[in-house]
C-alpha cells in the first residue's frame, strides 16, 4: 500500500487526528515560530483531506470509517456524508485563513508568555470541532465537544491582557457551556439507556424499530436544550457576546465562524437522522418551540447589535440573530429550508470570519474596539474599511453577496411551506440589519477622524486573510451553484434519515484480517 | 461585434471608468477626460447594440448561473434600449456639466464622486439590459449602494440625514417588499424571465393580483410612489450633477422602468386590463401626480421644488402601467424619455444658478434672468416642455397617455365595468399640467420680469451677463435643444416601443428560452 493510498483510505481519521497530535508537538517545540508553522500545516492538511472528502461525497454517498478496524456498532465509527463533509470543510477552511493573520494578531493582543499554549490550544479546539463533526458515534460526539470547549474556555480567557473582563467571559462560558454538555451528556445517557447503543446508526434503527418512550423524549429534549445553549440559541445566548467581545480577536473570528456552526449540525444530526423527526412530540417541539425562537433571535439579536457600541459586541448580537435566520430555515422541516439553514453555515461563515478580522485589524492598529472611536478610518484604512462594508452588505443581504444567497433560498423555504408571515420576518429583521449595518459605515466613511490620530492600514499578512474571506463572500454571492447545490445534498442526506443508508464506503480496514 | 460581447461592453467601460478614474485621482484633467471618454464610449457602444438590435442579431446573453435555473442574464428589448441610450447620452453631457459644477464650486472628492457616477451607470446599464427579475434585482441595489456616497457628498449633517433617508427607504422597501414579491413570483411561476405577455397570467388568484403589484409597486421605491417618496427630496443635499442624471434620469428611471418593465413583461398588460388589478395603482399614482404638483408649490427651494416636480412625473409614468393599456404602456415609456430631457435641463440651470450667484432659493431669483438669459431660456424651454407645449417633446408623451386613458375607459366599458374612473384620468392629466405651469413658468417669469431696479445695467446688456462657466451653461442649452427635436423624433420612439406590448411574438419566444 503507497502512502497516498493509506493517506486516502485514513482521511477520516486523519482530519482529526493530525490536528489533534499537532497540539502536544507544538508544546514540546515550545517556539513560537515553530509552533505557527506546526499550526498551519496541520490545519491545511485537514483542509485538504475535508475537500478530498468532500469530493467523494458530493454526489450523495457516505463513508463509514470503522477505527482499528472494529465494526461498528462495537467498534467506533466515522462517518462521512455530504452534511458533516460540508461543515468539515467550513471548520478546516476558517481555520486555515485565520491562522496566518492570527499570527500578527495574537502577537500583539496575547502576552507573549501565551504564544505556544494559544497555538496548541487553538490545534485543540479545531480538533474538537472536527472530531464532533466527522465520528457518527454519539459519545464521541460528547467528547470532542468538551475538548474544542475546555479549549475554547482558554482561549477567550488568553485576552485578559487587552481586557480583563475576558476572564469574567471565560467563566460565564465555562458554566453555561458545562451546562449544556451536562444536559447533553444526560440526554445520551438516556438514549443508551433506551436502545442499548451509542452508534447513531444503530441507535436510530432501533428507535424507528421500537415505540417510542418518555426516556427518548426526555433524551431528545435534553439533547436539544444542551446543544441549543452551545449553539446560542435565543434566550440561552447570554454566554456570547461576553465570549465573542473579550477574546482575541482572531479567536472571536474563527468561534464565530465555526463554533456555533458545528453545535447546529450535531442538533441537526440528532435531529433529523438520529431521532428522525418520526414522532409528534418531536415535530411540535421544533415547529413550535424552536420556530417561534429562531424569529424571536433575528429580531431581538438585531435589535441589540443596533444599539451596541462596541463593534465586537455588534458582531456577536448579530451573530445571534443570524443563527436564528439559519434555525429558522431548519424549523421549517423541508428540503428547501434544511437547504437554506446549511447554506446560511456556510455563507455566514466567511461573512462574519471577514467581519471579525476586520475589527480585528481596526483593534490592532487603534486599540479599541468602540464604534465611536472608528470615526474616518474610511480613508486611513482604507481596504479593512471597506471589507467591512462588504461584510456588512452580505448580514444585510444585498444581492451579489453570500448573504443575498442564504436569503433567497431561506425565503424560497417559508413560500413553499406556505408559510408567507415567516418570509416577512425575514425580510423585516433584514431591514434592521440595515440600521446596523450602516451605523459603522456611516462612522467609518461620514465622519471626520479625531485630531492627531494618524493610523495605517494593517500589513498584508492580516489584509490577505480577511480579503480573501471578503471577496469569497461576494463570489459565492454571484455563483452560488457551488454552496446551495452542496448544502441540497446535505439536506438530502439529513432527510433521507439513518445517516445515510446501508450502502457505505466502508474505509480503514483494509490491510487486516 | 456580437450582442453579449457588446452588452458586457456596456457594463464593462463605465466599471473600468470608475476604476481608472480612481487610479489617476491626482490628475485632475487626465482624470476627467478618462470619464468624458469613457462616456462617449459607452454612447457608441449603446448605438451599436441598438444598430444589431434593428437588424434583428439575436440579442440573449446569459453571463453566471446564480443557482441551477436562475441566472444573472441580459436581453435587449425596446423599452431598455430606449433606456439605455437616454442615460448612456445624457452621461456625456451630465459628465460635461460635473466637471463645470465641481471645479467651479470647489467642492472636494472628485474621483470618488465621478467613480462612483460611473458606478451608477455601470448599474444603470445592467437594469436597463435585464432579462430576469433577479438581475434586475442586483443592480438595483447595486445602484443603491453606489448612489449613497454621491447623496453624502458634502459630509455635513444635512448630508448625512439626507443619505440616511435615501438609504433607509429604497433599501428597506426593495428588500421588503421587492424581494419577497420577486420570490413570490419564482415560488408560483417558477421563472423570472421578462417574457412579452407576461409570466403570471393564469398562475395567481385573481385576488392576490392586486397585493402583488402592490409589492413591485412600492417595493420598487426608487419610482417615488407616494408614501414611499421622501427619499427624492431628502437625496437634494447631493451635488446638482448628481441630482440632474441621477435624480431625474438613471436612479427614478431605473424605478419607473422596472414598473414598467414588470407591469409589461411579469404580470402582462392583458393580464392586468383582464383583472382589474392595477386600478387602485391608478388612483394612487393619480394622487401622488396631484399631491406632489401641489406640493411642489409650496417650495421656495429651487431644487426641492423640481424633486417633487419629479416625484409628480414619474407617478405619470406609474399611471401608464395602471392604466393596462398598451397606448398608456408605451405613452410611459415615451415620458421616460421627454420628462428625463425636460428635467434634466431644469436641473443643470438650478445648478448653473447656484454656481454662478449661490442662490438656492426661488425668491431671490428675482430679476436673475437678465444675468443669466441662456440659463433662464433653458429652463423655460425644459419647463415648457414638461408642462407639455408643443412643438417640445413633452406634449407627445402627454398626449399618448391621455389617449391611453381613453382607451382604458373604452377596455373598462367592454368588460362591462364603470369606464368613468378611466375618464377621470384624463382630467388628472389635465388639472396636473394646470399645476405645472403654476410652479415652473413662475421661476422662469420672476427672472425675466422681475423689477428693474434690482439689477442696473452699466455699459449696455452684454456687460450685464454674468453666467456661470461655459461647461455649466452648454449642456442645459444642448438638452433644451434636445426637448425641441425629440418633438419631431417622438413618434419613431412610440413606433420603436410598439413591439413591447405586442402579444407574443412568433419567432423570439421560444419555449422556456
Amino acid at each position: 500500500m503507497t502512502i497516498f493510498e493509506a493517506v486516502h483510505q485514513h482521511a477520516p481519521m486523519l482530519t482529526v487526528l493530525v490536528p489533534m497530535l499537532s497540539a502536544p508537538i507544538i508544546m514540546l517545540f515550545g517556539n513560537r515560530q515553530a509552533a505557527f508553522a506546526i499550526a498551519l500545516t496541520a490545519s491545511t492538511t485537514s483542509f485538504l483531506l475535508s475537500l478530498q472528502m468532500l469530493l467523494l461525497v458530493a454526489q450523495g454517498g457516505v463513508i463509514s470509517y470503522h477505527i482499528g478496524g472494529w465494526a461498528p456498532p462495537l467498534g467506533i465509527e466515522y462517518r462521512i456524508d455530504a452534511a458533516n463533509a460540508f461543515v468539515l470543510i467550513i471548520v478546516s477552511s476558517i481555520s486555515t485563513v485565520v491562522l496566518p493573520y492570527a499570527r500578527r494578531s495574537i502577537a500583539d493582543e496575547v502576552a507573549a508568555r501565551h504564544h505556544t499554549l494559544f497555538y496548541a490550544c487553538y490545534m485543540l479546539c479545531f480538533t474538537g470541532l472536527l472530531g464532533v463533526t466527522a465520528t457518527g458515534d454519539a459519545f464521541n460526539v460528547f467528547v470532542f465537544l468538551e475538548i474544542s470547549s475546555l479549549s475554547t474556555y482558554v482561549l477567550v480567557a488568553l485576552g485578559a491582557k487587552q481586557d480583563r473582563r475576558a476572564l469574567s467571559a471565560a467563566y460565564d462560558y465555562l458554566i453555561l457551556g458545562t451546562i449544556g454538555a451536562t444536559f447533553f451528556v444526560i440526554g445520551l445517557g438516556m438514549l443508551y439507556m433506551a436502545t442499548g447503543s451509542l452508534n447513531m446508526v444503530h441507535i436510530a434503527q432501533v428507535l424507528a424499530e421500537g415505540e417510542s418512550n418518555r426516556t427518548v423524549r426526555s433524551a431528545f429534549t435534553f439533547i436539544v436544550v444542551g446543544m441549543a445553549l452551545k449553539f446560542a440559541m435565543y434566550p440561552l445566548h447570554r454566554w456570547l457576546p461576553g465570549a465573542y467581545t473579550y477574546a482575541p480577536s482572531a479567536v472571536s473570528a474563527f468561534l464565530a465562524a465555526t463554533a456555533t456552526k458545528v453545535a447546529i449540525y450535531v442538533v441537526l444530526r440528532f435531529i433529523f437522522s438520529v431521532f428522525g423527526i418520526a414522532e409528534e412530540f418531536e415535530r411540535n417541539t421544533v415547529q413550535y418551540i424552536m420556530m417561534p425562537l429562531a424569529v424571536v433571535a433575528m429580531f431581538a439579536g438585531s435589535l441589540m447589535a443596533t444599539f451596541s457600541l462596541n463593534a465586537k459586541t455588534l458582531l456577536a448580537y448579530s451573530s445571534i440573530s443570524q443563527i436564528g435566520y439559519m434555525l429558522l430555515g431548519i424549523t421549517l422541516l423541508n428540503s428547501t429550508g434544511l437547504t437554506a439553514g446549511m447554506v446560511h453555515l456556510f455563507n455566514h461563515a466567511l461573512t462574519k470570519g471577514a467581519l471579525f478580522l476586520a475589527v480585528g485589524a481596526i483593534i490592532y492598529r487603534t486599540g479599541s474596539a468602540l464604534v465611536p472611536h472608528m470615526a474616518g478610518l474610511g480613508r486611513q484604512m482604507p481596504w479593512t474599511s471597506a471589507s467591512i462594508v462588504i461584510g456588512g452588505l452580505s448580514l444585510i443581504g444585498a444581492p451579489a453577496t453570500a448573504g443575498f444567497v442564504s436569503k433567497w433560498v431561506l425565503m424560497q423555504a417559508a413560500f413553499e411551506a406556505g408559510m408567507w408571515p415567516i418570509a416577512v420576518f425575514v425580510v423585516l429583521s433584514s431591514v434592521i440589519a440595515v440600521v446596523y449595518v450602516w451605523r459603522l459605515v456611516e462612522v467609518l466613511y461620514l465622519q471626520p477622524a479625531p485630531e492627531g490620530r494618524s493610523v495605517s492600514e494593517v500589513p498584508m499578512t492580516m489584509l490577505v486573510p480577511i480579503w480573501a474571506l471578503a471577496l469569497a463572500s461576494i463570489w459565492f454571492g454571484i455563483d452560488a451553484d457551488f454552496t446551495v447545490q452542496a448544502s441540497r445534498t446535505a439536506a438530502e442526506a439529513l432527510l433521507a434519515g439513518g445517516f445515510g443508508g446501508e450502502d457505505a464506503t466502508i474505509m480503514g480496514t483494509r490491510g487486516r484480517p | 461585434m456580437t450582442t453579449a460581447a457588446l452588452i458586457i461592453l456596456t457594463m464593462a467601460i463605465p466599471l473600468a471608468t470608475a476604476v481608472i478614474s480612481l487610479a489617476v485621482r491626482n490628475q485632475p484633467n487626465l482624470r476627467d477626460s478618462v470619464t468624458l471618454a469613457g462616456a462617449v464610449a459607452l454612447f457608441i457602444c449603446v448605438l451599436t447594440v441598438l444598430a444589431n438590435f434593428n437588424m434583428g442579431l439575436p440579442f440573449d446573453f446569459e453571463l453566471i448561473e446564480f443557482q441551477p435555473g436562475i441566472a444573472i442574464a441580459f436581453h435587449v428589448e425596446p423599452l431598455g434600449m430606449v433606456f439605455a441610450l437616454v442615460a448612456s447620452s445624457l452621461w456625456i453631457l451630465t459628465h460635461i456639466y460635473g466637471i463645470g459644477y465641481m471645479r467651479g464650486n470647489n467642492e472636494k472628492n472628485h474621483a470618488r464622486f465621478f467613480a462612483c457616477f460611473a458606478v451608477a451607470l455601470f448599474a444603470t446599464m445592467g437594469i436597463a439590459f435585464s432579462a430576469n427579475l433577479l438581475t434586475l434585482f442586483l443592480f438595483y441595489e447595486v445602484l443603491t449602494v453606489s448612489t449613497y456616497p454621491l447623496v453624502a457628498h458634502k459630509e455635513n449633517a444635512e448630508a448625512k440625514a439626507g443619505a440616511r433617508t435615501y438609504i433607509g427607504i429604497l433599501m428597506g422597501t426593495s428588500i421588503v417588499l421587492l424581494l419577497t414579491g420577486i420570490i413570490w413570483t419564482y415560488v408560483i411561476t417558477g421563472t423570472m424571465d421578462f417574457s412579452p405577455g407576461g409570466i403570471l397570467a393564469g398562475k395567481v388568484e385573481d385576488g392576490f393580483v392586486p397585493v402583488l403589484l402592490g409589492l413591485f409597486a412600492f417595493g420598487i421605491g426608487k419610482a417615488a410612489l407616494m408614501p414611499f417618496h421622501r427619499w427624492l427630496p431628502a437625496a437634494m443635499v447631493a451635488p446638482t450633477p448628481v441630482s440632474a442624471l441621477l435624480h431625474a434620469v438613471a436612479v427614478v428611471k431605473a424605478g419607473v422602468f422596472s414598473i414598467l418593465k414588470v407591469g409589461v413583461y411579469v404580470f402582462g398588460i392583458d393580464n392586468l386590463a383582464a383583472t382589474g388589478a392595477s386600478v387602485w395603482l391608478m388612483w394612487l399614482a393619480a394622487f401622488s401626480i396631484l399631491v406632489a404638483s401641489l406640493v411642489a408649490m409650496q417650495q421656495d427651494n429651487l431644487k426641492r421644488r423640481l424633486a417633487y416636480s419629479t416625484i409628480s412625473q414619474l407617478s405619470y409614468i406609474t399611471l401608464g402601467v395602471a392604466l393596462a393599456t398598451s397606448m398608456g404602456a408605451i405613452g410611459g415609456g415615451l415620458h421616460i424619455v421627454t420628462h428625463a430631457f425636460g428635467k434634466i435641463t431644469l436641473f443643470m440651470c438650478a445648478g448653473a444658478i447656484y454656481v454662478a450667484t449661490h442662490k438656492t432659493e426661488i425668491s431671490q431669483m428675482r430679476g436673475l434672468g437678465r444675468k443669466m438669459p441662456f440659463t433662464f431660456i433653458a429652463f423655460g424651454i425644459g419647463a415648457l416642455s414638461i408642462i407639455g407645449i408643443p412643438p417640445l417633446a413633452g406634449s407627445w408623451s402627454k398626449w399618448l397617455l391621455v389617449l391611453g386613458s381613453a382607451d382604458a375607459a373604452q377596455v373598462r366599458s367592454m368588460l362591462g365595468d364603470p369606464s368613468w374612473p378611466q375618464l377621470i384620468m384624463i382630467g388628472v392629466l389635465m388639472v396636473s399640467s394646470l399645476l405645472n405651469i403654476a410652479y415652473l413658468i413662475p421661476v422662469f417669469a420672476r427672472g425675466f420680469y422681475g423689477s428693474h431696479r434690482d439689477v442696473a445695467p452699466e455699459g449696455g446688456w452684454r456687460a450685464a451677463i454674468q453666467e456661470a462657466p461655459l461647461f455649466c451653461v452648454l449642456p442645459s442649452c444642448i438638452t433644451a435643444f434636445g426637448c425641441l427635436v425629440l418633438f419631431f423624433y417622438a413618434g419613431d420612439i412610440a413606433g420603436f416601443l410598439e413591439p413591447m406590448t405586442a402579444a407574443i411574438p412568433a419567432s423570439t419566444n421560444g419555449e422556456g428560452q
